[in-house]
């Protein structure tokens, strides 16, 4: 049977993680279908069916799927299961939000954040904030999926001509109504895909000082994370938030700014390649985990950084 | 209204987890346990609809061994006005959980259900939304606002692109977010009290569901380790390694 992956979009785009999602459930079996649910998808419905590896689209749309509230997306996802051996998904707020009410209804035990696929009932997901790895094995028929984008690669995207067919609307769930999405909107790259991330902690001391760190970021071509402290403290929106609880991100270069170092911080960026912590605090656990530690006060260190990087006559982007 | 809330106990967020040499699992023999944190936020915002007068009732329950007890005790303490302890000394999935949740939801019928958004053990993320799919209720997940309406919930979620608003009707689940609220310490006298509040016990099997688990954990292991790293002297050497050595910028 075919797996059946549920694409994350805005209507007009797919959302880059639905390429990460695609390859893992092509890691499960070749036979990869898509359902995009959608007001105006067309757009994005097309974009999933030039994927290489999307054997087929369906496309679903009502007006009452503009905003992707999980009650109507399920029921449309429930009535297309009896087809599909796995459902798949990303972890991100839009999986972890529908995936379980669809896992429920099938009567299936969801497995969550998925980072390995070993066999198509098999998998490795983190617990304990990535302190363990568990191997886990689903014994249920049908196998609901979310996969932590940042653990597999994007697909190719263009080539692919998929059929796109029609699918069948569900009645819209009246006990939910979508009032306002506030999206913080910028110029960087998004967190979660950007090849380096520059992240400011409480040690930053108000949001005022974050301008230290979208210097550094715009200079190299940065998304701007941090910690769970500097967005509680207001300094920052919580979209920013790297960790346990927010973002996980694995970029090329990850540079930790006035940040301890705490369990539930590292969950979300010890798989970066490259770390460099910069904090005054000697003993900070980030050290642990950095690659490049420098022991000074950020308020000195990051403008004498912006001034080596001027210095160099060329920066990747 | 009547509220429900789920707390769950859990290896309490300051522990280093060790991973047992067998594989078995982690080491949670002697190792401190807590209220799983979201779930204090979850508690936290039930204690103060009631003191806002817009909640008459509030009911802790959890699920587990005997010890989990404790959550509801501490739930008591700081407000919650009788607690419901579904005892059972299995592992069980959300699924189970959920299922168990539904029948008390059955019993209690409360007007909201409040839940933590995640449990910081398996790190699921899962309970709440499968509970709202099986009572057929809206769900406002990763709540970091809550405003009461008459008959609804206007809620604000934290989501990746920013914050979403939903507004769910009576009876709904909200999921909880650590930026909810601050949770309040039990002051002694409250904690003696809380003692004196009735907690009911409830075998699972006496519930009549099949909470038997479905998915196997194989192996659990150690996550790699990073290899140490070096310290710098300063700024120009730090920008120096990252263009030659490490390649980066
Ligand atoms: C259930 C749960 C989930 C959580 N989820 C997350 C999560 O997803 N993400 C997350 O980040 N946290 C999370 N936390 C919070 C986490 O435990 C820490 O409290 C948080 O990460 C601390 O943030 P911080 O490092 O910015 O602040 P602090 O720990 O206060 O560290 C500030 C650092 O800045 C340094 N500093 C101060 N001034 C300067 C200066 N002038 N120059 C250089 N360095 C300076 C200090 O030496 C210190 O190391 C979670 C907590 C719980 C309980
Ligand atoms: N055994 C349990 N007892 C009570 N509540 C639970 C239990 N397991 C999970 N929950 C609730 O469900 C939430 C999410 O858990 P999870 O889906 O495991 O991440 C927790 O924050 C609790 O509010």
């Amino acid at each position: 049977m075919a797996v059946l992956l549920i694409a994350e979009h805005n209507n007009k785009e797919l959302r880059p993680f639905t390429l990460n999602a695609a390859t893992a459930a092509s890691q499960i079996d070749d036979e990869v279908h898509a359902v995009i649910i959608g007001q105006n998808s067309e757009p994005a419905a097309k974009k999933l069916s030039e994927l290489p590896i999307v054997k087929k689209v369906i496309s679903i749309e009502a007006p009452h799927y503009e905003n992707f509230t999980a009650e109507n997306f399920a029921p449309v996802i429930i009535k297309l299961a009896e087809n599909y051996s796995h459902i798949i998904c990303s972890a991100n707020t839009f999986g972890k939000n529908l995936m379980p009410r669809i896992a429920a209804h099938l009567d299936t035990s969801q497995v969550s954040d998925v980072i390995k696929v070993i066999s198509p009932d098999t998998f490795i997901r983190p617990i304990y904030a990535g302190n363990a790895f568990a191997t886990v094995k689903t014994n249920d028929e049908k196998k609901c999926v979310t996969i932590r984008p940042t653990s597999f690669e994007p697909c190719e995207s263009s080539g692919g001509t998929a059929p796109i067919e029609k699918g069948e609307a569900a009645e819209e769930f009246s006990n939910t109504k979508f009032i306002k999405r506030e999206e913080i909107k910028s110029d960087r790259p998004e967190l979660g895909t950007a090849r380096i991330v520059v992240s400011g902690g409480r040690g930053m001391q108000s949001g005022d000082n974050f301008k230290l760190i979208t210097d550094v970021a715009d200079k190299l071509g940065a998304a701007i994370g941090a910690s769970r402290a500097a967005v509680d403290a207001g300094y920052i929106s919580n979209d920013h938030q790297v960790g346990q609880t927010g973002k996980v991100v694995v970029p090329d270069l990850y540079i930790a700014i006035g940040i301890s170092g705490a369990i539930q911080h590292l969950a979300g960026m010890k798989e970066s390649k490259v770390i460099v912590a910069i904090n005054k605090d000697g003993e900070a656990p980030i050290f642990s985990v950095a690659d490049y530690g420098l022991e000074a006060d950020l308020f000195e260190a990051l403008p004498q950084f912006m001034e080596e990087l001027n210095k160099l006559n060329t920066i990747q982007k | 209204m009547k509220i429900l809330v789920a707390v769950k106990r859990v290896i309490d967020y300051n522990v280093q987890i060790r991973v047992k040499e067998d594989g078995s699992g982690v080491v949670t023999d002697n190792v401190k346990m807590s209220t799983n944190p979201p779930d204090d936020n979850a508690i936290e915002e039930a204690v103060k609809i009631k003191e806002s007068g817009k909640a008459t009732e509030i009911v802790a329950v959890t699920v587990g061994e005997v010890k989990a007890q404790e959550t509801v005790r501490k739930a008591l303490a700081v407000g919650a006005d009788r607690g419901i302890h579904v005892k059972t000394d299995s592992v069980l999935e959300p699924l189970a959980v959920s299922k168990i949740l539904q029948k008390i939801v059955d019993k209690e019928k409360p007007d909201l259900v409040f839940m933590g958004k995640q449990a910081i053990d398996d790190d699921c993320n899962q309970t709440g939304q499968m509970l709202s799919a099986l009572l057929n209720w809206p769900q406002a997940t990763f709540a970091s606002n809550i405003e009461v309406k008459d008959n609804s919930l206007e809620v604000t979620r934290e989501i990746d692109e920013g914050l979403e608003t939903v507004e769910i009707n009576i009876p709904a689940i909200v999921t909880c977010d650590l930026r909810l609220n601050e949770p309040r310490y039990a002051s002694l006298p409250n904690i003696m009290k809380a003692k004196k509040k009735p907690i009911e016990e409830i075998n699972v099997s006496d519930l009549g569901i099949d909470i038997t688990g479905r998915i196997e954990q194989l192996k659990v292991e150690e996550p790699p380790k990073r290899k140490a790293g070096i310290k710098v002297a300063n700024v120009a050497e730090l920008v120096q390694k990252l263009k030659n050595e490490a390649k980066v910028i």
